[in-house]
Parts: C-alpha cells; structure tokens; sequence
C-alpha cells in the first residue's frame, strides 16, 4: 500500500486551492487525484467571465481563473494523477482508486480532503411526466457541449430552473443563434444571481415566468413540444393556465448536488440541509482527519468563496498533520428562523471562525442575528438577503464562551 | 425620470434606485460602492458588455479554445462581434492572453484566448 500524508480527492478549484495552501503550510507529501483527464473541475466548462472579482480583483474566465491555480501548484511540485476515479475512502483513511496509468491503488493516508465537487439535478429527481425524447439536457451538459466538445444543443431552447448556469446557458445560446423561449421558475423568485438576470437574461429580451414549470414532455424522437403551467404556492399546477410551447431543448437548471457517495462510504453522515457533511469550524468531518470544502460541503454561489473555504480547510488540516489533532468542538451552530443552512454546525469556542449560511427565503430589510445563549455577538443588517447569495459573516473567539450553542437567525 | 438598475459589475448586484434627466443621473440609492453610480451612467450613456465564446483550434488535444473580450464593447455591437469570433480559425498550440482579434471591428477590445490547447501528439 502506498503512503502519503494528505490525499486531495477531486483536482477542482477547491482541491487546487487547499493543496497549494498545504504546501505553503509545509506539507509536501500530498496527492491529488482527479478523475477527469485535466484538472480544473468545472472551471472548464465555465468560458464566461465574472471569476475571481474578490481574489484577484479582475473579471476572468473560468479557464482562467483554473489556470492560474494549475500553474502555482505545478510550480510548486504537487502531484496531481488524472484519469483517477476514487472509489471509496474508509473511516481509516485508506483511499482505494483507479487509474489507466497506476492501475488499482490503495493509498493509506494521515489526511483525506474530500473535494469532489457538486453534479446536478436531472429530470429523473424531477419526476416530468412525457415522452423521452432526445434534446433534454441539464444545463451543465448542454454547456459541456458547447463549451468543451463544439456540439449546438439545439435551436429553439425552453430552460426549466433559474439557477445560473441555466442563466448562463440561454446567453451563451443565444449567442451561438438559438432562440431562448424563456425561463420558467417553480419558485416565485429567480434562483440565481441578480446580476445573471440582468446581463443574461434581460439584456437578450428573454422572458422570465415565475412561479411557473414545465409539467410534461412530448416528442417521439427529439423532443417536439413542452407543456408549461403557473404554479400555485405549493407548487401545484394551476389547472386552465396549461399552454404548449413547440421547441427542440429542453435545458434543465434545477439545483446542484453536493457529491457524496465517498462521503457516506466513509460512514460520515451529512446533514439533510446542505446535503454535505457535517463540519467543524475546521471543515473536518466527524471522522478526524478526514476534511471537506467546496461544492461538496454546500453548493457555492462563487468560486472565489469555495477557493477560500478550501484554504481555510488546509491550514486546519496541516495543523492536524503537525499536532496530530485538533481542538474538540462540542458546540452546536443552529440555523434558527429563516436560515436555510449554516456551515460549520461545530464549533470549539475557542477560535475565530467564518459562518456561512443561506437564508431560506427572499427577505428585506431584516437583520442576521447571531447569539450564545441569549446573548448577542453579532447583527447585520442586509436591505436584500436572497436564497441565490450566501451570507459570509466572521465571528470572534473572544466574544464566544465554551458553554452554550450558537444561534443563527434572521428577523 | 427614475429607474431600477441591477448593478452588474460585481456579485453583490446592488439593486439601484435612479434619478436622472437625459444622460444626466441625479441621485442613485441602493448601490453600496462608488461604481454603482458610473454604471448607472454608462448605462445611460453607452451601454457595454463583455462576451465569451469559442473559437476552432486545429490541431489540438481540444477542438476549441474559449476566448473573450478584454475590454466591453457597445451591447448593440455584440452579434457583430460573435460573427467575427465565429470566422476564426487558430492552429494549436495556443495560450491563455493570445490575442485572436486584434481591436475587432474598431471596438478598441481584443479577442483574447482564455485557455491553453497543447499540440496534439502525431
Ligand atoms: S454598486 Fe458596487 S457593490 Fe454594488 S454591484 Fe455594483 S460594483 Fe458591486
């Protein structure tokens, strides 16, 4: 069995990210292993720009911003093996992989980040009654596609799901000379950022419905028509609303996934909320030495906050590696009214940490609250707080004590 | 006249309340930095985008190469700036900051490459 101190699993943005931070924190026997053939994750795939505003206070690419993370951790000597698909990590932190080059591999490693990433939400978890027709994709297929493989989707497009790559695909669509009909959201409000509403969707004049969804499929071959309907507040068809819409593409962007298979193989139970792990203010799992950041803890709005989150990741768990453990965390952060999650949901009381959280619906002029036992330690006050925008917000480990959980809400 | 702007220069979006006569823009409200309100006036004036798209690479590991603009060019403009992206051919390797189109259309923004596409191995 090989042996090697930190194994990264996934060589996306937070992978990248938290293995050049080891470095930098002394480690130097780390591992990456990514499954695709390059590393940068979806990055890839992402050719817009709007990366790395916060990091490196330009507009990049995707490609880009990948790229620049790439080099350093080349110039840095950190292994990456690609064509590697990770099959399990057990609770010992044995990695266990394949790859064309290295063949079977069971990797006994002191540390384990877990980076895999997040995948999307098919039509499968959707349950469309219709037909199955071809020219049904998610939106981060038809953007593979398009962007990595040079194959047109299709020519008259409806996207289901306001997330923003769907925004993102009905501009880079209607760039490439399709007609988008129109988004149609089940929600009454967008789900993706104000600033893709604007720059994708209003500046191409293409129509947004709220509260509105897409409730059957119908063609033999390629898809031929879909039937959308308004919704009312539970989500439920309006009956009489129905209208069929003739087009080719159907692009779903519906949510996204945290991937965690591996996760859950390693006996870490993750929480219903975020759909990743349970996290200290470490990022470690329950199981110690075993680490999560990026899209594979909480879905992320912006990659600039995942490579942060990642690096955070890898100061904790260098220390870990030095230490040989880190300070227990027996309190609880609990999302209170209004907050749809919150990460970490450990904390030490000892230690300064950064809380992020979702609020669970569109709110004005509300305050986010955060209180031990009763008494505050912080209030900001937001004009706007969205589902579509995570909340950052840093509290202090001299206004914690070490005796009572920690509240989050809003109000 | 007044009007909601969603700021697009940053992830925060600010959503701005605008005042303005003409091209003229008397109070904004809601942005929470100084560029909210020279968007609001851009906007006014000249409205701008950037775009990204792909262009064929011949040759390579990959069959195409994403490319953008660096500077934004007028949004009436951006069709005709993807016409001009779409005619263009470039032969591996290529590397992020090549300049594809030089000033295309007289816009002063250059097509640049975005990613890096090594030679294909015979
Ligand atoms: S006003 Fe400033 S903070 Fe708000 S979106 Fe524009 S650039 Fe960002």
């Amino acid at each position: 069995m090989i042996k090697r101190q930190a194994v990264i699993v996934g060589g996306g943005p937070a992978g990248l990210a938290a293995a050049l931070r080891m470095k930098e924190n002394g480690i130097d026997d780390i591992l990456i292993l990514e499954r695709e053939h390059l590393p940068g994750g979806i990055l890839r795939q992402c050719i817009h720009d709007g990366f790395g505003l916060t990091r490196f206070e330009e507009s990049l690419s995707g490609p880009e911003y990948a790229q620049r993370f790439i080099d350093r951790a080349n110039e840095a000597g950190i292994e990456c093996w690609t064509d590697c698909t990770v099959l399990d990590v057990s609770k010992d932190k044995v990695v266990t992989a394949v790859s064309k080059v290295h063949g079977f591999l069971q990797i006994s490693a002191q540390a384990v980040l877990l980076t895999m990433g997040c995948r999307e939400r098919t039509r499968g978890a959707l349950a469309t009654p219709g037909t199955r027709p071809s020219g049904v994709y998610t939106a981060g297929v038809a953007q593979a596609y398009i962007n990595l493989q040079n194959i047109m989707v299709g020519k008259e497009v409806v996207i289901l799901g306001s997330g923003d790559i769907g925004l993102i695909m009905a501009r880079r669509l209607t760039l490439e000379g399709a007609h988008v009909k129109g988004v149609y959201e089940v929600q009454p409000y967008p789900n993706g950022l104000p600033r893709n509403i604007e720059q994708c969707l209003n500046d191409y004049h293409i129509p947004l419905h709220l509260s509105h969804t897409v409730i059957e499929i119908r063609g033999r071959e390629r898809l031929s028509s879909v039937v959308v309907a308004a919704c009312d507040e539970h989500f439920r068809p309006i009956p009489g609303t129905e209208e069929e819409i003739p087009c080719d593409t159907l692009i779903l962007s519906v949510g996204l996934i945290p991937e965690n298979e591996l996760t859950l193989g390693a006996g870490i139970e993750l929480d219903p909320r975020t759909r990743g792990a349970f996290v200290d203010e470490n990022c470690q799992t329950a199981v110690p030495g075993i680490f999560a950041a990026g899209n594979v803890l909480h879905v992320h709005d912006l990659v600039d906050f995942v490579s942060l989150e990642a690096e955070a990741l890898a100061d904790s768990a260098a220390r870990y590696l030095k230490e040989g453990g880190l300070t227990p965390c027996p309190l609880t952060v609990v999302a209170g009214s209004d907050v749809g999650h919150v990460i970490p949901q450990k904390v030490s009381g000892t230690k300064d940490f950064t809380l992020w959280l979702r609020v669970r619906r569109p709110l004005n002029g509300v305050s986010v609250v955060v209180r031990q036992g009763g008494r505050e330690l912080l209030r900001k006050k937001m004009r706007k707080a969205l589902p579509a925008e995570m909340i950052q917000l840093s509290i202090k480990a001299q206004k914690l004590t070490q005796d009572a959980d920690v509240e989050v809400s809003v109000e | 006249m007044k009007r909601t702007f969603t700021c697009i220069v940053c992830p925060n979006g600010c959503e701005i309340d605008a005042e303005y006569e003409g091209t003229n823009v008397l109070s904004v409200t809601g942005n929470l930095c100084p560029k909210g309100k020279a968007y609001v006036t851009q906007e006014l004036i000249d409205p701008r985008r950037t775009i990204a798209s792909s262009v064929r690479v011949l040759g390579g590991t990959m069959p195409l190469a994403s490319v953008r603009l660096n500077r934004p060019v007028p949004k009436d403009r951006i069709f005709d700036v993807m016409a001009e992206i779409r005619r263009k051919t470039m032969k591996a390797p290529v590397r992020i900051g090549d300049v594809v189109i030089d000033n295309v259309l007289g816009l002063g923004s250059d097509v640049v490459i975005t990613k890096n596409v090594e030679k294909e191995r015979a």
